[in-house]
């Protein structure tokens, strides 16, 4: 097999985004028959090399090669003729639609829709595959896994024999996840070539045949999966030798002491009146992590924001003996409650992008000096000092937040959330899009704090990080709290069953 | 064929430089606009110049037109910064005025001490008060503030209008369908030939650099500008926050009002404003809401409207040159700003190349 000619081949690719050098010299080249996985922190290139591959960007320069013949993709549609399909980590789907319209929209055909023809057609390819899906169902109704399916059956819908996935697992459960990789074997028997874009290693070891490593655009290398291990591939990407040990200290009287933060009966509904919190109750205590683990969407968000006052909830919020339900954010931010949420787009809440670091840092303090002018001298102390702490890569403290990367970013914000002392955390998706390293950097914060005493409430999205980071995970799905488990008695599976919504099943299955 | 490239960041000084340009090619458009027209482009603008600064008396006119608009300019300044589109200034100059007016005529006995700052006062509120409706409209049911600003202008103007032809009508003016005119003690102080109403525009230039520089409510607003969820985040009352913004600007645009009244016209008509609410919104943003650069801009733009009178009088080219000349500044250097961020390179091959940087 490994001698097999190379199926696509990309050569010299260099690809500039302003002064961004976002591929740079970069060498890949896929099998027929394979999974190749296309391994790399965030920011390394990998997903603009694939738009190049499936027309979406064009190179500057470098050749592509498919079947040994040059291309040049104008578009996606090129891409496609050569038989190329991305499946992206936003899927692209129309969500009134069913799978079947959804699959088959935008296809050459006669102007009258032949229903009876399509459904046969992609009836067979899922036979073929071992896909699973109702063609006739509306997307709005499936689940995250339904609708990739549906996403992968609308590339080999369109004759696609070299299959792209961008990061495919990262919504995933861990059933969801072997569901898909029995998929995509099966797809490899078929002589299919297929690219899955990770950066996650366990991954890369159970799935693939050969992995190409990219770090800061460049291409490190290529390697048989087999002769390979997780540390090897690890200083590939990073660049050093580094542990991928979580540390959990184990802080005296943490997980029996008081609780701090007692919620009790929260519900909480949206705009249409739907409860997208039902009936939650947990403690976070002095001294711990409690992690949240559930399906994206499963009311994280509002669970947050109904916490600290940013949305109308029933039920009660006691913070050190008092209810906090009602009160406006303002005064629950003195009170000493700190939240954080990282969205996909890593500024929406939290931070000013317009606004320079130090206006950034007195967001929640500048109330709190007297006169009608806020204490900008403070803010450059505070914003120095953070700055310093957390090694926060900036020209200067009055650089603008949204010219930062995305890590010094998240380092501002958490730093100036730690730097007001509060007695309990509230953080969502911290080390979102995040770097191994800088990943590692706010574990480590969050840790020193709660070594402090500080109650964490941490709502992740890899259940490997809260299984290691966590003293007691919280499940919930959609809305609802399934079971609160201690992290180090628990396994993925359980996590994963328990975020389908599968109560109590969990013991059983495993 | 061309294709657009996001380009690295200019330095500072590329930026002033090419804003410069864009002023140097907005002017030589205009002239080219000008000699279509048929006249000689380069006598029109040194007429122009000589209309606006030629002598004592059109310094003295430049200066007139240029308070209102500076005024008005920092008064949708306050708003802008919050990302309010108030394009309601005219409105509120005029129901500014009216505050005025209020005050003037029912409280006429008052000495000049104690009737112009009441004027004054009365202006901020009803101006201030004027922009409340869309800014409440908007907090309470998302109205876009754009629409219902606009449309408030002609409320108010026709509110003027019903003022003149009905109650405030001046019976002494023979049938003649005008206002009466203010007490003698509601004219605004002069200092030689000008009224004061200069060092009342200048001071409040001063007043809303420190109001969005340094104080908590500029800091607020231009927190609440920028991302409305973070200010709610953060604890900021966002309600109050719009409110008390909004008062101001409103309250500015008011004060134009009452300057305009108790300078120069002592009275009040339906055209009083000459349309400056609107051209303030472009002084605002070609000073980019910075209120210091807005002294020169709406210097700038007065020069343009009193030399484009005074060409109507001596050369008989139409003053709305002026107005074209306007736009056509706008239009450049707000089209710079494109050029700041991306250029356009040559390209063989069909192209698009303005998407982010993928991960």
């Amino acid at each position: 097999m490994t001698d097999r000619a190379a199926y696509v081949q990309m050569e010299g690719i260099c690809k500039t985004f302003g002064v961004v050098k976002a591929n740079d010299q970069v060498d890949f080249s896929v099998r027929k028959g394979e999974i190749h996985a296309l391994l790399g922190e965030n920011g390394s290139g990998k997903s603009t090399l694939m738009n190049m591959l499936s027309g979406i960007y064009m190179p500057d320069s470098g050749s592509i090669n498919i079947g040994g013949k040059p291309c040049h993709f104008h578009s996606p549609k090129d891409a496609i003729r050569h038989g190329i399909g991305m499946v992206h980590q936003h899927f692209k789907l129309v969500d009134i639609l069913t799978a079947k319209e959804n699959i088959t929209a935008g296809m050459p055909g006669s102007f009258f829709i032949k229903n009876k023809g399509m459904t046969e057609a992609i009836g067979n390819i899922a036979k073929k595959y071992g896909l699973q899906v109702q063609a006739d169902r509306k997307i709005y109704n499936m689940s995250v896994g339904e609708k990739q399916t549906v996403e992968i059956l609308k590339v080999l819908y369109r004759g696609a024999d070299i299959l792209i996935l961008d990061e495919p697992t990262a919504v995933l459960t861990p059933q969801e996840t072997d569901a898909l990789f029995n998929i995509l074997r099966n797809m490899r028997r078929e002589n299919c070539a297929i690219i899955i874009i990770t950066h996650k290693l366990n991954e890369v070891m159970e799935i693939s045949d050969r992995v190409t490593v990219l770090r800061k655009g460049q291409s490190i290398g290529t390697v048989n999966t087999s002769e390979t291990n997780a540390k090897a591939l690890t200083e590939m990407m990073v660049g050093r030798p580094m542990s991928l040990e979580i540390q959990r200290p184990a802080v005296t009287g943490g997980a029996d002491s008081e609780p701090l933060l007692d919620v009790r009966d929260l519900t909480i509904e949206n705009q249409e009146k739907i409860k997208v919190i039902q009936n939650v109750s947990f403690q976070v205590r002095r001294g711990e992590i409690l992690g949240v683990a559930g399906i994206a969407g499963s009311g994280q968000k509002e669970l947050c924001e109904g916490i600290v006052g940013l949305q109308k909830v029933s039920g009660k919020v006691i913070f050190k003996g008092e209810d906090l339900a009602g009160c406006k954010p303002g005064n629950i931010i003195s009170k000493g409650i700190s939240m954080s949420f990282i969205p996909e787009d890593r500024l929406g809440m939290g931070l000013v992008g317009g606004l320079d670091i130090v206006d950034n840092v007195l967001l929640k303090s500048y109330r709190k000096t007297k006169g009608l002018f806020v204490d900008r001298k403070q803010g450059v102390s505070m914003a120095e000092s953070i700055v310093r702490r957390f090694d926060i890569s900036t020209p200067g403290v009055h650089h603008q937040v949204s010219k930062l990367s995305g890590g010094n970013i998240q380092k501002v914000l958490l730093g100036r959330e730690v730097s007001l002392n509060p007695s309990v955390i509230i953080t969502a998706y911290p080390t979102r899009g995040l770097d191994i390293g800088a990943s590692y950097n706010i574990y480590d914060v969050l840790n020193e704090e709660k070594k402090k005493g500080v109650g964490i409430l941490y709502i992740g999205e890899d259940l490997d990080v809260l299984l290691e980071l966590c003293d007691r995970i919280m499940v919930i799905h959609q809305g609802e709290l399934m079971d609160i488990l201690p992290a180090s008695e628990t396994t993925k599976e359980q996590l994963g069953l328990l975020m389908l919504g599968h109560r109590g099943e969990g013991a059983d299955h495993v | 064929m061309f294709k657009i490239i996001k380009r690295p960041p200019l330095a500072e000084g590329r930026m002033f430089v090419l804003r410069i340009l864009a002023v140097v090619f907005a002017i030589g458009a205009s002239m080219a606009i000008i000699a279509l027209l048929g006249h000689d482009p380069f006598k029109v603008m040194l007429e122009m110049i000589r209309g606006s600064v030629g002598s004592a008396y059109r310094i003295k006119e430049t200066i007139n037109k240029m308070v209102p608009l500076l005024t008005l300019s920092l008064g949708v300044c306050v708003a802008y910064k919050m990302k309010f589109w108030n394009i309601g200034a005219e409105g509120q100059f005029y129901m500014g005025a009216y505050g005025a007016g209020l005050v003037a005529f029912n409280f006429s006995h008052l000495p000049s001490y104690l009737l112009l700052p009441a004027m004054f006062a009365a202006g901020v509120l009803t101006g201030g008060l004027w922009a409340l409706i869309p800014a409440l409209l908007k907090a309470k049911w998302e109205t876009s503030e754009t629409l219902v600003t606009l449309m408030l202008n002609y409320v108010a103007i026709r509110w003027v209008t019903y003022l003149q032809y009905g109650p405030w009508r001046d019976p002494k003016a023979a049938g003649l369908p005008r206002m009466m005119h203010f007490p003698e003690t509601a004219d605004l102080p002069k200092i030689g030939s000008i009224h004061i109403g200069w060092i009342i525009a200048l001071f409040l230039v001063i007043v809303i650099y420190f109001l969005i520089r340094y104080s908590k409510l500029g800091y607020e607003i231009t927190v609440m500008g920028e991302n409305p969820r973070t200010a709610e985040y953060a604890g900021m009352n966002t309600f109050r926050i719009l409110l008390v913004a909004i008062m101001i600007s409103g309250g500015i645009c008011g004060i134009a009002g009452v300057i305009q009244a108790t300078g120069l016209e002592h009275s009040i008509s339906p055209v009083l404003s000459s349309g400056l609410g609107f051209t303030a919104i472009i002084t605002a943003w070609l000073s980019k809401l910075q209120p210091v650069t807005l002294v020169s801009v709406s210097f700038l733009f007065a020069m343009m409207l009193q030399g484009g009178n005074y060409l109507q009088s001596v050369m008989k080219v139409p003053s709305d040159v002026a107005g074209v000349i306007q736009g056509v500044i706008l239009f450049f250097v707000l089209g710079s700003e494109f050029f700041t961020q991306y250029k356009i390179v040559r390209d063989k091959r069909q192209g698009e190349e303005t998407r982010k940087v993928g991960a």
